[in-house]
């Protein structure tokens, strides 16, 4: 390795960090922007022409906040929590690329490696929930653990799928193979998995029980302020940028388009604007999705996760598998996929009566429960036939 | 070793590096510029605005030792499927077959932890 490689890996790196937070940046306002839009607000306005220059007031409010360290915190892991949660969301750009020339190093076990880091940041949610020593907190650490465990699962599976279908884990050679054919139409069953778990991964609504503000008050960073919370909110944010990228990477055919120039500058600039023109497409569906579902209660995330996703993300490798193995042609994955997923949105949804009864609250009787009512019990009628003494009612005014 | 081989490692860890680095950067920032002025009341854990009670860290529901070892089950299976996934359609049809007979395998269990009553959060 030479010095130059060394500065050229230097100055990308800081490339790198500089472009994610500027990312981040414009994330925040579009989000803003994005809610406010679907609920009929006008989101940001005051601060820059249509509220553009919010994010940098944010970010000065936040350099300037007080950073609170509550009294009882573990303090150390209080501390290193939003490190512990933004190093691999850093991490696992390392190998995403955005063009084929622009990444910093293409590893061949690129999927592998994604996955691998991405399942870290589990450690820096339970460690800000352990450390800050608050009840809320404390529950939303451990939630976070269980919704996240779980729908890793399918997430890595998912990415299975993908890796079988190249024959590959490095995400360049993925991208070139959907030179003819993008991935979203072999494998949408693949690509529902991945958006769903992925989302989940993310802890966005509808699955953001570990931060729900209705139940545990912002869940593990509810302690946190200033540059920590800032912390925070930058992992989540590239995290959600990071999810958006390797849908489009492995399921929208990367930066690919139809009459793309060959080589140089010029192609280099183009897949860049595609890539995050496709991105930003993406990252607008998740936002769309978190204005307009209701959050999911924690015994159906996890039942979602271990019922649904787990055996459909197995019927996606086995289909997969077996069109590949016996090779019958995508069109055949693509049949196949469409109506194991059809199969599955009619089980959730086709046994549970007419759409009025699943949009009720049902209330169960006590007797539906098998509990013991709540109501004092009567006294059994007398043998002999004689009226049942009913306790009085207290006369009115007594 | 691989073309590369280190210089991917010192890719992955000048990142860490930078990126610690930056972190360091923000916290020190913020270190600097905002003020300082703790009270007790100030630094007491949040409780919507009770009397915290004395109450640090919590016993832990049984049930995410179960799905953590469920987890546990699949992603170490995760790590046998991704290099058969590169090399099935290169190798023996027993390789092929084989794979289902251990994820089917796996997928017994969860079904049998299913029909237990295991995946159900009361």
């Amino acid at each position: 390795m030479t010095a130059l490689e060394g500065l050229f890996y230097g100055l990308g790196a800081a490339g790198l960090l500089v472009f994610l937070s500027g990312t981040v940046m414009v994330l925040t306002w579009l989000e803003r922007k994005a809610l406010a839009r679907i609920q009929l607000r006008m989101g940001p306005m005051r601060v820059g022409p249509h509220g553009t220059l919010q994010p940098i007031a944010d970010v000065a409010k936040l350099m300037t906040k007080e950073d609170i360290t509550p009294s009882w915190a573990d303090k150390r892991v209080f501390w290193l929590a939003p490190a512990a949660l933004l190093m691999p969301a850093l991490l696992v750009w390392v190998t995403i690329p955005m063009a084929r020339d622009l990444v910093l190093r293409n590893l061949d076990m690129g999927l592998f490696y994604v996955i691998a880091v991405s399942v870290l940041s589990v450690m820096g949610l339970v460690m800000a929930g352990w450390g800050s020593a608050n009840k809320y907190a404390m529950l939303g650490g451990l939630r976070a653990v269980g919704a996240l465990i779980s729908y890793e699962i399918p997430f890595i599976l998912a990415v299975l799928g993908v890796a079988m279908l190249s024959q590959s884990m490095d995400i360049t050679r993925i991208v070139d193979d959907q030179r003819s054919i993008a991935y979203i139409i072999v494998q949408p069953l693949g690509l529902f998995l991945f958006l769903v778990a992925g989302l989940a991964e993310l802890g966005r609504t509808p699955f953001d029980i570990h931060h729900a503000e209705s139940e545990v008050v912002g869940g593990p960073f509810v302690e946190y302020s200033g540059a920590h919370w800032a912390a925070f909110m930058l992992a989540e944010y590239i995290n959600t940028f990071t999810v958006a990228a390797l849908v489009v990477l492995l399921f929208l055919g990367g930066w690919r388009w139809p009459a793309m120039p060959g080589d140089g500058a010029l192609h280099t600039l183009l897949s860049l604007i595609w890539f995050l023109t496709k991105t930003y497409f993406v990252i607008l569906a998740i936002f769309w999705i978190r204005g307009t579902f209701p959050r999911l209660r924690i015994d159906q995330l996890m039942a979602f996760a271990w019922k649904v996703l787990v055996p459909l993300a197995f019927v996606n490798i086995l289909l997969t598998g077996l069109v590949l193995y016996y090779d019958l042609g995508w069109w055949v994955l693509t049949i196949l996929s469409l109506l194991s997923l059809a199969a599955a949105f009619y089980i959730i949804f086709g046994r549970y009566g007419s759409r009025a009864e699943r949009m009720t609250v049902r209330v169960y009787s006590t007797r539906e429960l098998g509990l013991k009512p709540a109501v004092r019990p009567q006294a059994a009628p007398p043998p002999d036939g004689s009226p049942v003494q009913v306790d009085k009612a207290p006369a009115a005014g007594a | 070793m691989p073309e590369g081989y280190a210089l991917n490692w010192f890719a992955v860890i000048l990142v860490a590096v930078v990126g610690l680095a930056a972190i360091g950067g923000m916290f020190l920032g913020n270190y600097l510029l905002a003020p300082k002025r703790p009270s007790a009341i100030k630094t007491s854990p949040y409780e919507c605005g009770i009397e915290p009670a004395p109450f640090r860290w919590s016993q832990i529901n049984v049930r995410y030792y179960v799905f953590a070892i469920l987890f546990l089950i699949f992603d170490v299976e995760a790590v046998f499927l991704f290099p058969w996934a590169i090399i099935f359609l290169k190798s023996a049809p027993v390789v092929f077959y084989e794979m289902f007979i251990f994820v089917g395998i796996l997928f017994f269990g969860v079904v049998y932890g299913w029909r237990k009553g295991v995946l159900q959060w009361k």
